[in-house]
C-alpha cells in the first residue's frame, strides 16, 4: 500500500502512522451535553466497508498529517491531502 | 449417528458407505424464537447452549456463506486463559472449562490439546508483570508457573537467549492452555446444535431487521423475511456493518490480522510459545507446519489480506526469538477481520433495541472464548441477564467508565 503525501509523492504506508477516522470533531466541553458528545467522539465510529476518511502522518518523511481518503475493502487510496488549511476551506 | 470407536470400526468395514452428513442443510422457517445472525463458532455455538441448557426447540443460525467460512476457520488455534483483569479471567477460565470437557459433550474430535502456552520475559520490570498476571490467575484458581531461564532452556533449548536485545530471561507458564481444531470445532458445534433441532441456514445475508414498535421482529435476508422473538449478532468483523442496518454504532473499528503457516516440519516445538519483545507467536501444528502470528496492520480494513510490512515485521520476531526458522518456508498466509473494539476486550450484551442482542469486539482473541462466548449469549439471550463471569462485557461501559483494557493503550483500537 503507498500513499501519494502532497509534499513528498507516492511513499510507502510504512513510513506513515495511522491515527484513525479523520470525520469524528472534538466537542466544545462548555456543552451542555458534553459528557455524550465527548463519549461519541472518543469511542463511536461510523467503520464503514468502502471508502473510509482517515488520518495518517507522515513520520518518516515530511512529519505533516494528512487525511486520507482510502476504500476499506481495497485499500485503493482514493484522495490526500494536508490536514493543516483544511479547517479554513470549510 | 454417534462417533465412536464401534462406528468407526462398522465403517471400516462396510467401505465407509454409512456415514451420514453430519448436519441438515436447513431451508428457513417463517418464525423462530430466536435467530442467531453468524455461522462461526461463537453464533452455532450459542445455539447448541439455547438448545441444550435453556432447552429452546425453535432456534436457526443464519450465515451469509457457508459455516466456519471467517474469523473461525482463520485464527491460530490458541486457547489459554491467563488474564490479568478480573472483568476478563474469570470469563476465559470458564472458557477453557468448557474446552476440556468439549469434545465429550460434543461427541466429537475437536483436538483440543493442552500442550501449554509459554509467554517469554526478557527483562526484570516485564517478570515482575508476568508474575503479577500469574499471581493473578492463580487467585482465581487458575494455573500459572512463572519459569526462570534455566527452565525454559529444558523445555525449548534453540531459542535465542543470549540475543543482545532481548535476551531471554523466563517466562509466563500455562500448562493447560494449548491448541484446538478450529474447523472441527465449528463443525462440531454444528452437528451438536442440529442434533437438538437447531436449523442452520447457510447462504442466507441479513440484509436488515424488521421493526415494529421500536423493537427487532425479524430478520430480511437474501433467502427471504425470517421473523422472530429475538435475535443475537455474533458476527465479530461485520458487526459494525450489521449494527449499522439497525441504525447502531459501535465503539469498533474493523482491522485486518495476517496468520502464517509454514512447511510441514518434524516435531520441533512442543507447545504454545510467545515473544515477550515483539509482537508473535507460534505453535506446531499436528501435521506438521508452525503455525505463527503477531500485529494487526494497523489500519481500518475489510480486505481478508494484509500488506507485505506486517509480513515482514511478524518474520523478524521469528527471527529474533528462533533464528533456526531462518530457513524455514512460508507455505501460506491469509488475513482476517477483527472487531477491535475500543478497550480490546469483547461485548455480550443487550442492546438500545429491544430483542437485539450483540456478541462482538473479540479483537484478535475470539477463538479461545468460543464455548464461554456461546454459553454466555445463550444465558443472556435466554433469561435477559447476563451470565455472572461475562457481566463486564457490557456495550454502556465506555459511557460509564468500566473499561477492560488488559493492555492499557486506550481508546486506539489498532493499538491493542
Amino acid at each position: 500500500m503507498r500513499i501519494p503525501c502532497p509534499y513528498c509523492g507516492w511513499r510507502d504506508a510504512q513510513e506513515f502512522a495511522y491515527l484513525g477516522d479523520a470525520t469524528v470533531e472534538r466537542p466544545d466541553p462548555a456543552a451542555a451535553d458534553a459528557p455524550a458528545r465527548f463519549h461519541d467522539y472518543v469511542y463511536l465510529r461510523e467503520n464503514p466497508a468502502g471508502p473510509h476518511s482517515e488520518l495518517w502522518r507522515h513520520s518518516a518523511g515530511c512529519r505533516q498529517w494528512l487525511a486520507v481518503r482510502r476504500d476499506t475493502t481495497t485499500h485503493e487510496i482514493i484522495a490526500a491531502e494536508f490536514v493543516r488549511g483544511r479547517g479554513a476551506r470549510r | 449417528m454417534g462417533y465412536s470407536v464401534l462406528s468407526l470400526i462398522a465403517n471400516a468395514l462396510t467401505g465407509q458407505r454409512g456415514w451420514t452428513p453430519a448436519w441438515r442443510d436447513a431451508e428457513p422457517k417463517p418464525f423462530y424464537d430466536v435467530v442467531i445472525v453468524g455461522g462461526g463458532g461463537h453464533g452455532l455455538a450459542t445455539a447448541y447452549y439455547l438448545a441444550k441448557e435453556h432447552g429452546l426447540r425453535h432456534v436457526a443460525v443464519v450465515e451469509k456463506g457457508w459455516i466456519g467460512s471467517g474469523n473461525a476457520g482463520r485464527n491460530t488455534t490458541i486457547i489459554r486463559s491467563n488474564y490479568l483483569l478480573p472483568g476478563n479471567e474469570a470469563f476465559y477460565e470458564w472458557s477453557m472449562k468448557l474446552w476440556e470437557g468439549l469434545e465429550q459433550d460434543l461427541n466429537y474430535n475437536a483436538m483440543v490439546s493442552q500442550r501449554g502456552v509459554l509467554n517469554l520475559y526478557h527483562s526484570d520490570a516485564q517478570r515482575d508483570a508476568y508474575a503479577r498476571r500469574g499471581n493473578a490467575m492463580r487467585l482465581h484458581g487458575v494455573d500459572a508457573e512463572l519459569l526462570d531461564e534455566a527452565q525454559i532452556r529444558r523445555l525449548y533449548p534453540f531459542l535465542d537467549f543470549d540475543n543482545a536485545r532481548f535476551p531471554i530471561k523466563g517466562g509466563l507458564l500455562q500448562r493447560r492452555g494449548g491448541t484446538a481444531r478450529h474447523d472441527a470445532v465449528v463443525w462440531a458445534y454444528a452437528r451438536a446444535a442440529d442434533r437438538l433441532g437447531v436449523d442452520i441456514v447457510q447462504n442466507c445475508e441479513v440484509k436488515g431487521f424488521l421493526r415494529e414498535n421500536g423493537a427487532v421482529s425479524g430478520v430480511e435476508t437474501t433467502r427471504g423475511a425470517i421473523k422472530a422473538g429475538k435475535i443475537g449478532l455474533a458476527v465479530a468483523g461485520a458487526s459494525s456493518r450489521l449494527a449499522g442496518l439497525a441504525d447502531l454504532k459501535l465503539p469498533i473499528e474493523s482491522h485486518v490480522l495476517q496468520a502464517f503457516v509454514s512447511e510441514g516440519l518434524k516435531p520441533m516445538i512442543a507447545g504454545v510459545v510467545t515473544f515477550g519483545a515483539g509482537h508473535f507467536y507460534i505453535s506446531q501444528s499436528d501435521k506438521g507446519g508452525l503455525v505463527f502470528g503477531g500485529d494487526i496492520d494497523g489500519y481500518n480494513s475489510y480486505a481478508q489480506r494484509g500488506n507485505l510490512p506486517t509480513i515482514e515485521d511478524v518474520c523478524e520476531g521469528g527471527m529474533a526469538l528462533m533464528p533456526a526458522l531462518g530457513r524455514v518456508r512460508v507455505l501460506r498466509h491469509w488475513g482476517g477481520v477483527m472487531d477491535m473494539s475500543m478497550d480490546g476486550s469483547p461485548i455480550i450484551d443487550r442492546t438500545p433495541i429491544a430483542g437485539l442482542y450483540l456478541n462482538a469486539g473479540w479483537c484478535y482473541g475470539g477463538f479461545k472464548a468460543t464455548p464461554a462466548s456461546g454459553w454466555c449469549f445463550a444465558h443472556l439471550i435466554a433469561r435477559d441477564a447476563p451470565h455472572p463471569v461475562a457481566r463486564a462485557f457490557r456495550l454502556d461501559r465506555f459511557a460509564t467508565g468500566r473499561l477492560i483494557d488488559e493492555k492499557g493503550v486506550g481508546a486506539q483500537p489498532n493499538l491493542h
